[in-house]
């Protein structure tokens, strides 16, 4: 019985362990020759599983839409990078030396792009990130590309919003020293922000917290203390939505804005009433469409998943897109010309926007504000670059 | 005014460790066992209070009992499958069994809940706020204590009084000897599983009202938090326990708050705390003054 009972255990146990494995193939592919390999590493698990598997719908949705290239078939590998670091180095690796992947998409989170980002450059193998938007991410690595802005314009813009639209003095920042997004941004935010008031006493206060916490109310007491007009708190959507609750318990209540990273349902799930208000920059809005792919990419989206679309699964579409296009024009499977071909990239319309990748690999493109009513995120502005 | 503030929210925070590592600290005095699986029974117990409250039409408050019964038996099924089978074996391979059972119930919780977060569907009479004379925080922080305090005497008078605790001493204090004087052993250790996991799935309601974000992993560091507050206190003892647990979420609070620059080494406060314990005094705070351990 007790051996039984022992067998029965291990059983379940390799089930589980054989689902949980973390690499999935989307599409049965035949023989090496005549599939073309895209690797994928985005978190599915963790602090960033919500922004990984929205950009993971998107690029499905893409291969789906557009599934040969080159009269081959396109096959997705995708990998869980459990937002960790050390994972997604092992991620993007596995998917250039064992998957043999001709061009990766991803990640999402600055830092985890960045730890793939000598390991492409050394392997010579493009990568395409759909909402990395710390300017390292590219910098001086010329195998690394991204479809969306990049920080130093949006904490300009939200730095823009807070002294125009919302007439703040003051600005208290809360971060997350782990993330290279959230770190990045807020100086980005700060140098904006000084510029805009002409003060260098404008940031009243700068303060930290690391990945995973879950308790803010030290810091945030801290914040009380400094009188802030606005809130400026780029981060997970998990962690901020617990500390926009606990800033609001602890009496703040003056506006909290964030970065892109925002963008997903289970902020506001997790916040409740309390992310009422909050207001972020992303990059891309179903309501207002840019493109005539735009649309197509909203009816394809809501017909397949049965929901509203949201940037990061635009941004991976968009990503998906931008490689196939490379490949043709290219009209090689090589991944050094299909690098050189990303490269180029000029007036490539996408769901999110026309995309041209500048030097750095990086795209120009507009920012959107939104903010949270009503349970909803409402559309508020769209923001030119210049 | 701050100081008090800051104050109010390392009570909150301590008292919440502390009803995670009154638990951990009975599964151990009794069984000399860490079960390293505390942290995931934990998550199972926040995780069934969710599936509980948003797809049944049962009342809340109801959810949260059944949710803990219903995690003190998959607890009292862990310890059958995963412990009981290395009852006779050495103390370390039922150490590394707990382990391995912390690992398979994170991943099992990853496949079946999925890795995206979930919102706690907290009842609106927690979203409370009270604000005393400028001091403002959740009706939650006032609840947990008093949960934890009133956990803490029915348990002390449970192991103290009833024959049931009686006989989870004399096992604690002599397993054979307790077996040849009749008492059911497996029946004893099922009720302390059963017990310490309940218990955990306490904390797990409690922690998903204060922190409403459920997700697979969510036990591993308040598990490993709450294991140092146990070692604090002086592990096998229950009041040690809670007593570690405020000195923990005090002590961390303070830090954060004080020191802002320190604010990375918070996690590492912990575990600083534990290294000293152990090389200062290792029996914990309570661990000789009260030589009855439960």
């Amino acid at each position: 019985m007790k051996k039984k009972i022992g067998l029965i255990f291990l059983s379940v146990l390799l089930v589980a362990a054989s689902l949980s494995g973390c690499a999935s193939k989307e599409t049965a592919g035949g023989d090496d020759e005549e599939v073309i390999k895209i690797g994928v590493f985005e978190p599915m698990t963790g602090s960033s599983a919500a922004g990984g598997e929205m950009t993971v719908e998107g690029i499905k949705l893409a291969n789906e839409t557009r599934s040969e290239v080159l009269g081959k078939k396109v096959e997705l590998v995708i990998v869980d990078n459990k937002s960790d670091k050390v994972e997604a180095a092992n991620a993007a690796s596995r998917l250039i030396e064992k998957d043999k992947v001709v061009a990766i998409i991803g990640s999402y989170s600055s830092s985890l792009s960045m730890a793939a980002g000598d390991i492409v450059k050394n392997a010579r193998v493009p990568a395409v990130g759909c909402s990395p938007t710390n300017p390292l991410v590219t910098l001086n690595n010329d195998y690394y590309f991204r479809v969306c802005f990049i920080d130093p314009f949006q904490g300009t813009v939200m730095a823009n919003y807070a002294f125009n639209d919302l007439g703040a003095k003051k600005a208290a920042i809360i971060q997350d020293v782990q993330q290279d997004y959230s770190v990045g941004l807020s100086k980005y935010f700060i140098d904006s922000f000084k510029k805009l008031t002409g003060d260098d006493n404008s940031i009243v206060g700068i303060t930290s917290y690391n990945t995973g916490d879950q308790d803010f109310s030290a810091q945030l007491t801290n914040v009380k203390g400094l009188n802030p007009d606005v809130i400026f708190a780029p981060g997970n959507y998990g962690e901020c939505a617990l500390l926009i609750k606990q800033a609001r318990d602890l009496g703040i209540n003056v506006p909290i804005l964030g970065g892109d990273t925002w963008e997903a349902p289970e902020f506001i799930d997790i916040g409740g009433t309390a992310v009422e208000g909050a207001v972020f920059s992303t990059h891309f809005t179903s309501e207002a469409p840019v493109t005539e792919l735009s649309k197509t990419f909203l009816s394809d989206y809501e017909a397949k998943y049965k929901k509203e679309a949201n940037a990061f699964a635009a941004l991976g579409y968009d990503a998906y897109m931008v490689i196939l296009d490379a490949i043709e024009r290219a009209n090689s499977t090589d991944s050094i010309k299909i690098k050189e071909n990303i490269a180029t990239t000029k007036d490539f319309v996408g769901a999110t926007g026309t995309i041209t990748l500048d030097t750095n690999g990086d795209a120009v493109k507009s920012a959107v504000i939104k903010k949270v009513d009503g349970g909803k995120f409402v559309y508020l502005t769209t923001v030119e670059p210049n | 005014m701050n100081i008090l503030q800051h104050i109010t929210n390392g009570i909150s925070l301590g008292s919440l460790y502390a009803l995670i590592a009154i638990g951990y600290t009975m599964v151990y005095g009794i069984l000399r066992l860490i079960n390293f699986a505390h942290g995931d029974i934990f998550m199972l117990g926040a995780y069934i209070t969710y599936y509980g409250v948003l797809f049944t039409p049962i009342p809340w408050w109801i959810v949260f009992i059944l949710a803990a019964v219903v995690t003190g038996i998959i607890g009292l099924l862990l310890e059958k499958l995963a412990y009981k089978p290395l009852r006779g074996s050495p103390r370390i391979t039922i150490l590394i069994s707990a382990i391995g059972a912390s690992f398979f119930l994170e991943n099992l919780g990853i496949v079946v809940f999925g890795g995206r977060p979930k919102a706690f569907p907290t009842p609106d009479v927690f979203n409370k706020v009270i604000n005393i004379r400028g001091v403002s925080t959740g009706l939650v922080t006032f609840i947990i204590p008093i949960v934890t305090v009133l956990l803490l005497i029915a348990l002390t008078y449970f192991i103290t009084k009833t024959k049931t605790g009686m006989a989870m001493r004399a096992l604690s204090k002599d397993y054979e000897t307790a077996s040849l004087m009749g008492i059911n052993i497996n029946r004893i250790i099922s009720i302390t599983f059963f017990i310490g996991s309940f218990l955990a799935a306490v904390g797990g309601i409690m922690w998903g009202i204060k922190f409403p974000q459920l997700m697979p992993l969510m036990g591993v560091m308040p598990g490993l938090k709450c294991f140092i507050a146990a070692v604090i206190g002086g592990i096998g003892n229950i009041t040690g326990a809670v007593i570690g647990g405020f000195i923990l979420g005090l002590g961390e609070i303070l830090l954060v708050a004080l020191l802002p620059g320190l604010t990375g080494y918070r996690d590492a406060f912990a575990f600083v705390l534990l290294i000293l314990i152990l090389l200062i005094k290792p029996t914990g705070l309570m661990g000789e003054k009260i030589a009855e351990k439960v």
